[in-house]
């Protein structure tokens, strides 16, 4: 007969991953902490109020001030931006500088726990983001309506959208010279320079509209603009932006968690 | 008769065209400390990764603890420590924290972990440098922590590839006197090795592997006395003479092995072997008398030697 029994499997394993992550996020404390307060300033003061008074001298955009129109948008980029570095950095250490996954693979922990962990702990860091994003932007006034808070869980979205399918294109992209190329040059920043960030995409000739169709950025910036002053979206509309954020959440989750596995199984 | 800890029937892996793990068998009673010997790409740390429940074999038959780990992943893994052939520290954090971090991973408590920190510590003669930052280690050191994190779930078996792979002498004797403690305290090991000295002074009993085949199993010293004789007698003629010696020398040794630099002479006494060459006027540049080692074993089984 067996002597040994066979133990108990824990059922909340990303989070203890989760939690791996976050302890590792708070050496950068700093850092994360600089970055979060320093990026919406400069922003504001620049664009937002450098920018803004030339066109609210021409009566704002949508009606509103410059900065109340700018406002959802840094703050669904700022998420994005959070969640994007908590996924591909933790990724590229996991898989290939420290091999911390391998690690992790070795305890009890499954494949879907370890990518969905390193995804919780990034929503983790695009909430905090967003969080001070949101009260500097209260302090510069640019947030008018009662309901500009739901302006955070519409930024939330979008850097889970994007966090999820960096998640899987990080694990996909083995070389990560080729990886970040790619993604800083032709993701990110055309991302955020097409999204209808700075200006309605409507502003853009059809064919160039497209880039914000299939950016999260630009479906969660819609969102809070509708949550964050008087932007008209019909229930269509609102259900296409949760909607194709939600496909990007599920799919990104999905892949990863395939592609996590096939590489662990290594 | 105690079922065995782990049994493995016609294990194969292949990746491919190539066959990695080739149809082998064996079992692993509780309590013992059992050896993979072998060169590099004989299939060893494959063979590991599929105990350790993080490879899928190809076919054949796995228990580990009376379960199937292709079906049971998790549950197995629990009772597993594993020490990979390269570090998987997470360099960010410190030494405790990665102890503590590894232990949640198994989902034991903040407290059950934080109890076992500073005894996992103390085998690991890290003591001092709990506050430090992993990057800051040496590499044995990295490698002891690597050993006491793979020990914060009290694992049934401990799995080890390569375990003093790259450290110096002294680290690796450390390692292997901690390696030692565990055993004695009735924990199952299981290395794999390609130094045929680490495998006789850890392994109660071994399988030699080639090409990922099974060549031979047994204890250390009964592998020797299987196939090897008790001695061996080195000789060197420098290269161009080595060849013509050859032949002369066949006849007076049991067994003679030709190494690119020496040539191997086996013989019961190794000594006597020296004289009775030097009788005949032949006299070697350098010559030296020494115990069949497991070295020896694989070369007699596979025609080649382990580190090239």
């Amino acid at each position: 007969m067996m002597s040994t029994k066979i133990r108990k499997v824990s059922k909340y394993g990303s989070f203890h991953v989760a939690e791996a992550r976050i302890r590792n996020m708070l050496k950068w404390r700093g850092i994360i902490l600089f970055e979060a307060v320093v990026n919406p300033t400069l922003y504001l003061v620049s664009i937002g109020i450098g920018v803004g008074s030339l066109i609210d001298a021409n009566n704002g955009v949508n009606g509103v001030s410059y900065l109340t129109f700018l406002a959802p948008a840094l703050l669904a980029s700022a998420a994005i931006q959070g969640s994007a570095d908590e996924v591909i950095f933790p990724v590229m250490e996991g898989f290939k500088w420290n091999r911390t996954f391998f690690g992790m693979r070795s305890t009890t922990l499954t494949a879907q726990q370890i990518s969905l962990g390193v995804f919780l702990a990034a929503m983790a860091r695009a909430m905090f983001s967003i969080v001070i994003y949101w009260i500097v932007l209260y302090l510069f006034g640019a947030l008018e309506s009662d309901t500009a808070w739901l302006a955070m869980p519409a930024a939330l979205l979008a850097g889970a959208a994007m966090g999820a399918v960096m998640l899987a294109l990080a694990a996909k992209i083995e070389n990560e010279n080729f990886f970040f190329t790619l993604v800083g040059r032709f993701v990110m920043i055309p991302m955020f320079l097409f999204s209808g960030t700075f200006y309605p995409l409507t502003q853009m000739p059809t064919y160039l509209q497209f880039f914000g169709w299939i950016s999260p950025l630009w479906h969660a910036t819609e969102l809070g603009r509708y949550l964050t002053y008087d932007y008209p979206l019909s229930g269509l509309q609102l259900s296409i932006h949760i909607g194709v954020l939600a496909i990007m959440i599920v799919a990104g989750l999905f892949l990863s968690t395939r592609i996590f596995a096939k590489r662990l199984e290594k | 008769m105690t079922e065995p800890l782990i049994r493995a029937r016609g294990l194969t892996k292949t990746y491919g065209d190539f066959i990695a793990v080739d149809g082998i068998d064996f079992d692993v009673a509780k309590g013992e400390s059992f050896g993979f010997l072998g060169p590099n790409g004989a299939g060893k740390s494959t063979t590991m990764r599929i105990i350790g429940a993080t490879s899928v074999r190809t076919s054949g038959t796995l228990t580990i603890l009376g379960k199937d780990p292709e079906v049971n992943g998790p549950q197995i893994r629990a009772h597993l420590g594993v020490v990979p052939q390269q570090d998987n520290l997470d360099s960010e954090l410190t030494v405790s924290e990665n102890i503590f971090i590894y232990g949640r991973y198994f989902g034991l408590s903040s407290s059950f972990i934080n109890k076992k920190i500073p005894e996992l510590l103390e085998f690991a003669q890290l003591e001092e440098k709990k506050y430090t930052k992993v990057e800051a280690l040496s590499g044995g050191m990295k490698r002891r922590l690597t050993i006491a994190r793979s020990l914060v779930s009290e694992p049934d078996i401990l799995m080890l590839d390569e375990p003093t792979t790259g450290l110096d002498p002294q680290a690796r004797h450390i390692l292997w006197d901690r390696l030692f403690r565990l055993k004695e305290q009735g924990v199952t090991l299981l290395i794999t090795t390609h130094y045929m000295d680490e495998a006789e002074q850890l392994c109660d009993r071994l399988i030699v592997m080639d090409k990922g085949k099974i060549m031979a199993e047994d204890s250390p010293a009964k592998l020797i006395k299987d196939y090897s004789t008790k001695e061996v007698l080195e000789v060197r003629f420098g290269s161009e003479r080595n060849q013509e010696m050859v032949e002369i020398l066949r006849p007076l040794a049991q067994r003679i092995e030709v190494l690119p630099d020496r040539i191997l002479l086996y013989a019961e006494d190794g000594e006597q072997l020296l004289e009775q060459i030097a009788a005949k006027g032949i006299h070697p540049n350098t010559s030296l008398v020494r115990r069949s080692s497991l070295e020896d074993v694989f070369l007699r089984l596979t025609g080649r030697t382990l580190v090239e």
